[in-house]
């Protein structure tokens, strides 16, 4: 009778619908699980029913000889749920450790329901007992893997969005690149930052640099040093460098630090930076008279 | 002096291409063969192109930086051109910022400011 | 080529270190290792300075010596390890400061070095040679 081992499990998915949803739903918020910071009731009584549809659906197609895979079309609508529920609650910041004791509830709310089933003890009890924790193990960490890949786009998204907010470097004129630093230089920004400077000095063959520090909200000794390098390396390449968007807040910080910037030109607005670097590669501003 | 390194006159000034499995032999035997053509030639510069150079260390830096002061003695201004990014940011990191040489991106970047003296 | 290993790795190279040639074959040995592995031009010119600087110093100071180029058990880093049967240095905390030389260089050689590895160790006792080791990410 190989029916068997899912026929008691069908029962109770089928028969004991709704108290079963309250049952575990009640293991959930026992565990610690079902935070009611992050979910509703009629929420998560809403994902369990869905869930425990696919469930059944699930075993009645997708179970042949005690023997089942998760990747077949008859577990379609219980991975698609997984994948809903876990998404969601990755959004809303669950931990994987919730999120896996989720799922795992609902072993021991079939447990007790088999234990209950008048004629069902010893051998045929322990094959059922296998059954439900084989598969709901499945389900586990199915859900555990789609919590992984949702994390991992994440994290994917926001080193992308770092990215795109680091500073680029911006071809302002023929031969002439300016670099609008904004926030925080830290080591490791001021170093890839560098590396992008002179990368593109070559490529562009860019006589002249700015490097506007306008966006830069303090300038202490380190900052400053991390400045001076790049400048000494774009000198080294062979460009000239003019550091821009000095306040005078920062050039008395700058002096009363200590700080000094050797040759390296400094200008106090981006402004007059761009007219002398314009006339570095050999170009005038000039006044049209035609207005 | 190796045929690895060629020093060609070009306008009025040295061109040296400096290979990069140049030797620290090598290069110091360069430094005395470019100290005498620059005063019996009476150039008004050299220009050493490091385009190939995939590193320069401590030692190469400071025969670069010496060669520069001997040149300055002898009226002769030195150009290192065609730096590398990388070798930028590594001398940079050594502490050697080379502060006697001029630096131009190419050997026509050297020597239109040689031109312009 | 032999693939010995063993806990320090995979050897990948080894390179006798006796005159100014062998150090470019030291430098260019590392550097076509990590050309390989895909490291960035910046990350190769940096590790292969510090070589450099080691090398030269083990023919200079040294009298000359041997550098070892290993792939670690996880290969997660190359391991450069380079000795000499130098006199040794006496005092190696001095010898790392900034500025100190006893062979008229700029002494930056050693600190550079370390700056420039992931990590970097150097064991030395006077008559009993040097031996550098020292690292990068792959």
């Amino acid at each position: 009778m190989p029916q068997t081992s899912t026929a008691n499990i069908l029962s109770i998915l089928e028969t004991d619908f709704s108290s079963l949803i309250e049952d575990w739903l009640g293991t959930q918020v026992k565990e610690g699980v079902k935070r009611s910071d992050l979910f509703s009731d009629s929420e998560s009584r809403a994902q369990n029913r869905e869930l425990l549809r696919a469930f059944s659906k699930g075993v009645r197609a997708g179970v042949v000889n005690e023997e089942f895979n998760l990747d077949d079309d008859a577990w379609e609508d219980l991975r698609a749920v997984l994948v809903d529920v876990s998404k969601e609650r990755v959004g809303r910041g669950v931990t994987p450790t919730e999120m896996a004791t989720f799922v795992l509830a609902l072993k021991s709310t079939l447990f007790k329901r088999l234990e209950a089933m008048p004629d069902l003890e010893g051998q045929r009890l322990i094959r059922d007992v296998l059954m439900v924790t084989r598969l709901v193990d499945a389900f586990a960490i199915y859900t555990n893997e789609i919590f992984i890949g949702e994390r991992d786009q994440i994290i994917e998204r926001q080193r992308q969005e770092m990215l795109e907010l680091s500073t680029p470097v911006v071809e302002l004129w023929d031969r002439v690149l300016t670099l609008p630093l904004i926030g925080t230089l830290d080591s490791a920004r001021a170093q890839e930052v560098m590396e992008n400077l002179l990368q593109t000095i070559l490529e562009r063959q860019a006589e002249v640099v700015i490097m506007d520090i306008t966006g830069v909200g303090t300038v202490d000794t380190q900052v400053a040093q991390h400045l001076l390098r790049a400048a000494a390396a774009v000198r080294l390449m062979g460009a000239e460098c003019i550091i821009s968007g000095i306040s005078p807040m920062i050039a008395q910080t700058m002096v009363q630090l200590g700080i000094d910037v050797g040759t390296v030109s400094t200008r106090s607005s981006i402004r007059t930076a761009l007219s002398d670097a314009l006339q570095k590669v050999g170009y005038v501003i000039k006044t049209s008279e035609v207005s | 002096m190796s045929g690895v390194t060629s020093i060609n006159l070009v306008e009025n000034a040295l061109l040296v291409s400096i290979q990069d499995d140049v030797t620290d032999t090598e290069i110091v035997e360069l430094q005395d063969t470019l100290s005498n053509r620059i005063a019996k030639e009476n150039v008004k510069g050299v220009i050493l192109d490091i385009s190939s150079l995939e590193i320069v260390d401590t030692f190469v830096g400071r025969v670069i930086a010496q060669l520069a002061g001997i040149s300055r003695l002898l009226a002769a201004d030195t150009y290192v051109v065609g730096m590398r990014p990388a070798v930028a940011v590594t001398l940079v990191e050594l502490g050697m910022y080379l502060p006697e040489t001029r630096t131009a991106l190419s050997l026509t970047h050297a020597l239109s400011q040689l031109r312009r003296g | 080529m032999a693939d010995r290993s063993g806990t320090k790795g995979t050897a990948v190279a080894e390179i006798t270190l006796a005159v100014s040639r062998d150090v470019v074959a030291a430098r260019q040995a590392v550097a076509r290792v990590l050309k390989e592995r895909g490291l960035s031009a910046m990350r190769i010119t940096r590790f292969a300075t510090a070589v450099s600087e080691i090398a030269r110093n083990a023919i200079v100071h040294g009298g000359g010596g041997r550098i070892s180029i290993y792939l670690d058990p996880g290969k997660a880093y190359l391991r450069v390890e380079c000795r000499d049967d130098g006199p040794g240095i006496e005092d190696v905390t001095l010898a790392m400061t900034e500025g100190y030389t006893t062979a008229g260089g700029l002494g930056r050689g050693l600190g550079g070095a370390k700056r420039l590895s992931h990590d970097f160790e150097i064991r030395s006792a006077p008559g009993e040679g040097t031996t550098v080791s020292m690292s990068v990410k792959l």
